[in-house]
């Protein structure tokens, strides 16, 4: 597989700044589209605000919607249920999602559209400078939390499957083919499927959490994920709904 | 309700109930809207019309901005509420401007700010029309002032979204909402989408594409050229666009600005919209006032109020501190604003009360 054929090749170098992880995810993602065959003239990736809402636009060769701040699963829904033969991908980052447009998350997961959603997490937001997100871990330092984050962060899988949503996973960007599988695996779902798709930003997380070289941060989330539930750690997994509970 | 449509023949129906009926003649097949009082009954009314693409979403938020998807899908869509839910509805009205989405936006107008009085008349989101969202951008909006044009306003409104590739509102107001009266509602004019693949989707007077007709569309509320690549740093591009939204609707403003002129011998005018300038007109019956009845605000056509004006006095009659009046100042220096801001109507016994203040 050549992904070039899946990107606007012009528009690079990316805006992205180095050892960015969310670059793995369009990666990933261009590998789950070009597994299944799927055809891009009828898919539509929809976008946030910040980093994430560049993934997918400008590079991705393909009809895509650069939305407002927190909204591109509202924008998502009106083109799904205005076309139901598009097949819609909302990519958005964790202040998009899970912040500022909370509400359309769980909506959406309530409502079970057939929408597939990556979250790209990396707790933090970039684009602004740094500052604390709803998933920003307990005693991170950002440029909002000096001495160390206060609050529980968000576990967005939780979240979105006590919503409804039928197909929920989480993988890293360190994991990079276990995340493929998934993104594959939430093409093929027929409802909301949901990946929370944890990210590195070594610029402005990574560097205020001992953590500046982006290879230390791969090395992170390798030694903090764990399949099993329970241990305090990063889960990778798939959690699907069963047809009954569909 | 298929009993409402008689081809012809005027039925007994509430103002909000003709836009609903004037949205489905203009052919909308999208519909998006969070409850609110007093604009609730077009929701009601539609979600028993439409068998599909009708959705309550979570907030009007997500109302206006599933239209925009929608549209951009190919579909004529619209979204409608009130005060509160159209300062929440902004942000995206701004994106509408910005990536040229024809839409349909009602706000049916009740006394505020805030909360305000939910089942009270007001006039007080004249300026919020127009500027609401953040930067320069222009909108075209639409006044109905009885329930016969709340249909036919709605589906002028459709046609000018589609002419335009522009956001338009329609600036109603709860009496003129929720009055009962008679209206004919057959079929009307109807300029239709036409969904054509271009590779230029953003230049001058380009056509409207879609979603999934291969022309791999960039779509962004950021400054972008005219294929829709974003141009964040560049001053040309930022001059370019902006200099375009507006003159697309400015350099129309002739054919958008309409209005009725009733007497227009009289030496006295007023000039007013929405349920104002139905109470004006009874109250022209006995004064021999003349009236500017504006079923345009804007694009405001300055040069054509300042001709209709000339060697006339105006009486700017509205439910606000003086919106309107403030744009009639700019053509004509002889101008009295007369205003009620208590939730409810002034009825043509109060104006002309108001009016013998002055002479």
């Amino acid at each position: 597989m050549d992904v070039n054929n899946y990107l606007r090749t012009e528009v690079f170098p990316s805006t992205f700044c180095p050892g960015c992880g969310h670059g793995i995810i369009l990666n990933a993602l261009i590998r789950a589209i070009d597994d299944l065959k799927l055809d891009m003239r009828k898919m539509v990736f929809v976008s946030g605000i910040g980093c994430a809402g560049w993934i997918t636009s400008p590079h991705i060769k393909a009809d895509t919607m650069h939305t407002t701040h927190g909204r591109p699963l509202a924008f998502a829904t009106g083109i799904k249920l205005a076309n139901p033969e598009l097949k819609v991908v909302v990519i958005a980052g964790d202040g998009d999602l899970a912040s500022i447009g909370g509400n359309h998350l769980i909506h959406a997961a309530r409502r079970n559209i057939d929408i597939t959603t990556i979250c790209a997490n990396n707790s933090i937001y970039g684009m602004t400078g740094g500052q604390a997100s709803p998933t920003t871990p307990e005693g991170a330092i950002t440029l909002t939390t000096p001495e160390g984050s206060y609050y529980n962060p968000f576990d967005l899988c939780a979240l979105v499957r006590g919503a409804g949503a039928g197909y929920v996973a989480r993988a890293t960007v360190y994991h990079a083919r276990m995340l493929a599988k998934f993104i594959k695996d939430a093409l093929s779902y027929d409802g909301f499927s949901f990946i929370d798709a944890v990210s590195t930003c070594p610029t402005q997380y990574g560097r205020r959490n001992s953590m500046s070289d982006p290879f230390e941060m791969l090395e992170w989330l390798k030694r903090n994920a764990t399949t099993k539930e329970g241990e305090g750690k990063i889960v990778i997994k798939e959690w699907i709904a069963s047809s009954a509970e569909k | 309700m298929p009993g409402y449509r008689t081809g012809g023949e005027e039925v007994l129906i509430q103002g909000n109930i003709a836009c609903a009926e004037g949205a489905i003649t203009a052919g909308c097949k999208f519909y998006a809207a969070y409850p609110i009082t007093p604009a609730s009954e077009i929701m009601n009314h539609l979600a028993k019309r439409m068998s599909e693409g009708f959705i309550q979403m979570e907030d009007e938020i997500a109302s206006i901005a599933s239209v925009i998807g929608a549209s951009w899908a190919g579909k004529k869509a619209m979204t409608a509420t009130s005060g509160p839910g159209f300062s929440l509805m902004q942000e995206n009205i701004g994106y509408a401007a910005m990536t040229e989405t024809p839409c349909v936006i009602v706000d049916v107008q009740r006394a505020g700010p805030s909360t305000g009085q939910a089942t009270k008349v007001a006039q007080g989101d004249v300026f919020q029309s127009r500027f609401g969202s953040n930067g320069d951008y222009e909108t075209i909006v639409l006044a109905p002032s009885s329930a016969q044009e709340m249909y036919d306003l709605t589906v002028e409104a459709f046609n000018m979204a589609e002419r335009f590739r522009t956001p338009v509102i329609l600036l109603a107001d709860e009496t003129i909402g929720r009055v009962r009266e008679e209206a004919e509602l057959g079929p009307r004019n109807v300029i239709d989408r036409k969904s054509e693949p271009t590779e230029e989707p953003f230049g001058e007077g380009s056509p409207m594409p879609s979603f999934g007709m291969g022309c791999n569309l960039l779509i962004t509320g950021s400054t972008h050229d005219s294929k829709g690549y974003r141009r964040a740093q560049d001053a040309e591009t930022q001059r370019w666009l902006s200099e375009k939204l507006r003159k697309k609707v400015e350099d129309h403003k002739k054919e958008l600005f309409k209005y009725e002129l009733i007497n227009e011998e009289a030496e006295n005018v007023f000039v007013s919209f929405g349920i104002e300038a139905r109470a004006c007109e009874e109250a022209c019956r006995a004064l021999d006032f003349g009236l500017l009845k504006l079923n345009t605000i804007f694009p405001f056509d300055f040069d054509e109020v300042s001709k209709l004006l000339e060697g006339k006095k105006a009486f700017v009659v509205e439910l606000n501190y003086g919106q309107l009046a403030m744009l009639v100042r700019n053509c004509s220096d002889d101008v009295r604003s007369i205003t009620k801001t208590n939730g409810e109507p002034m009825g043509p016994k109060e104006i002309i009360g108001e009016v013998k203040k002055w002479m």
